[in-house]
């Protein structure tokens, strides 16, 4: 499946945009991105696992409320930085 | 290899500032007179820099605490001065809880210091929400020190988020004493001033003879608000602190703080965040208050921008406003953003809220703007980086 990086995160992926990735669940592929690119996955996730305030993850369409959301093979995940103040 | 430089020892050379702001990191360097300075590209633009510190140890290591509006803490490490930086792999991070239970998490690292001089690549972080960290290798990995960071006691006395300052309560002011690495101190807003003295093992508190919000009871310990700590380099056993409800000294073995702020101006009072103190004279502190009235302002008193200088630990102050504006100047300086060198005169540095940072050579007698249209300014420290 595809993931969509934001710019703030794009410093990990060596600036790459989009990233493929496996994983049966939202949690399994942020697991692979951060042995992948290490440091990535706790910019994004708390130490108890909670998606943190500012950043939204959707899966196509739908936010994800947490890291169990199941995922498709097919599936498009967005990674969105939400606005933060000036 | 870099000689290690004791915090009494009397500095010559170029100074470096290692500035931390709301948007990015800058280094101000200066010639040997500490006249002219030149400031640096910004490093990690758009990040929140709360911190920057060199480690005395080899002079080459710097640490930078950052988050983003968006992302969450991380530690960046240099081991060249400042050329490159690598990002921490294991930054300080909270016990995972079980599901169900409540855990804290991270919000950003507010606080670092190097360990003592005989444990090199040690160092303590401090964290909001409160908590207390230690890596032995440099920064690469941290992991929790002591046992506070998950004690029902100390919990209890961090209070919660909505105790703690607005932009989330601090541990701070983590304080090595120069003659035994087991002994420490450090300071929580809120929640009070702790020593250990052996190695962490056990921490008590150290609040005795400071006051609180009026209403407020004194012997409980969450609803104290040290500001900022200081051990005097040339007398260990000699702390100042700024306080939430004033300037105070203790004079350890004695574990009565003492309010030296009453000395102060009644028209200025003494309220403030940043204290400094004298590398080798421990009478000589500096302060900056600020206005605590009403809805606590805090901005300089009146729109006149001054320090106050004790040189007679705490008996009496001076007020030292040569060259800050006479007036107008409604800035902030923040409990990190008041530092010194270790010259003979000291040099003073103030950044503001309003991206100025000021400058002293005079041991506060004079001050002048060495740097403006800076991002808000949160930190400032000083380094003599090593060749």
């Amino acid at each position: 499946m595809t993931i969509h990086i934001p710019s703030a995160l794009r410093s990990y992926t060596r600036q790459q945009s989009e990233v493929q990735v496996k994983g049966s669940t939202l949690g399994d592929v942020l697991s692979e991105l951060d042995n992948r690119y290490p440091g990535f996955r706790f910019r994004i996730v708390t130490e108890q696992d909670k998606i943190r305030p500012h950043i939204r993850i959707f899966v196509n369409d739908e936010q994800a409320q947490g890291l169990l959301a199941p995922l498709d093979e097919d599936d498009r995940i967005y990674i969105v930085c939400a606005l933060s103040g000036g | 290899m870099a000689k290690t430089t004791s915090d009494t020892t009397t500095t010559k050379g170029p100074v470096t500032l290692l500035i931390g702001t709301r948007k990015g990191a800058f280094t101000l360097r200066s010639d040997a007179s500490r006249r002219t300075w030149k400031l640096s590209l910004p490093m990690f633009l758009g990040h929140i820099v709360h911190h920057m510190v060199l480690d005395p140890r080899d002079r080459r290591t710097l640490l930078m605490a950052v988050s983003t509006g968006h992302l969450g803490p991380t530690i960046y490490r240099s081991t060249d001065a400042g050329k490159t930086w690598k990002e921490s792999s294991a930054p300080p991070a909270f016990q995972k809880m079980p599901e169900g239970e409540k855990g804290r998490s991270v919000d950003h690292v507010f606080w670092l210091t190097p360990c003592h001089a005989n444990e090199p690549d040690a160092w303590y972080a401090g964290t909001s929400p409160q908590g207390l960290f230690r890596s032995d290798n440099g920064g690469v990995t941290w992991t929790a020190f002591s046992y506070i960071n998950e004690d029902p006691q100390y919990l209890e006395w961090m209070g919660t988020v909505q105790d703690g300052t607005p932009d989330g309560p601090k541990l701070h002011s983590i304080i090595v004493d120069p003659r035994d690495p087991k002994h420490l101190y450090f300071a929580m807003s809120g929640g009070g001033v702790h020593e250990t003295v052996d190695g962490g093992k056990t921490f008590t508190p150290l609040i005795k003879g400071l006051d609180t919000v009026e209403g407020f009871d004194a012997a409980t310990v969450t609803f104290h608000d040290p500001h900022c700590v200081r051990l005097c380099p040339s007398n260990p056993d000699r702390l100042y602190q700024q306080n939430h409800c004033g300037i105070y000294r203790l004079d350890r073995p004695s574990d009565q703080w003492v309010r030296i702020g009453k000395n102060m101006p009644k028209a200025i009072g003494d309220i403030g965040f940043p204290i400094t103190v004298h590398p080798r004279n421990a009478d000589v502190a500096w302060v900056f208050p600020m206005d605590g009235s009403t809805v606590w302002p805090r901005v300089a008193l009146g729109g006149k921008p001054a320090a106050y200088v004790t040189r007679n630990a705490g008996k009496s102050w001076t007020r030292q406003d040569k060259g800050f504006p006479r007036a107008d100047a409604w800035w902030t300086v923040k409990r990190q953003a008041m530092s010194r060198d270790g010259h003979d005169p000291v040099g003073l540095y103030l950044g503001t809220t309003s991206g100025e940072i000021w400058a002293s050579r005079t041991e506060g007698q004079s001050w002048a703007c060495i740097a403006r249209h800076l991002p808000e300014i949160y930190a400032i420290e000083t380094a003599t980086l090593g060749r």
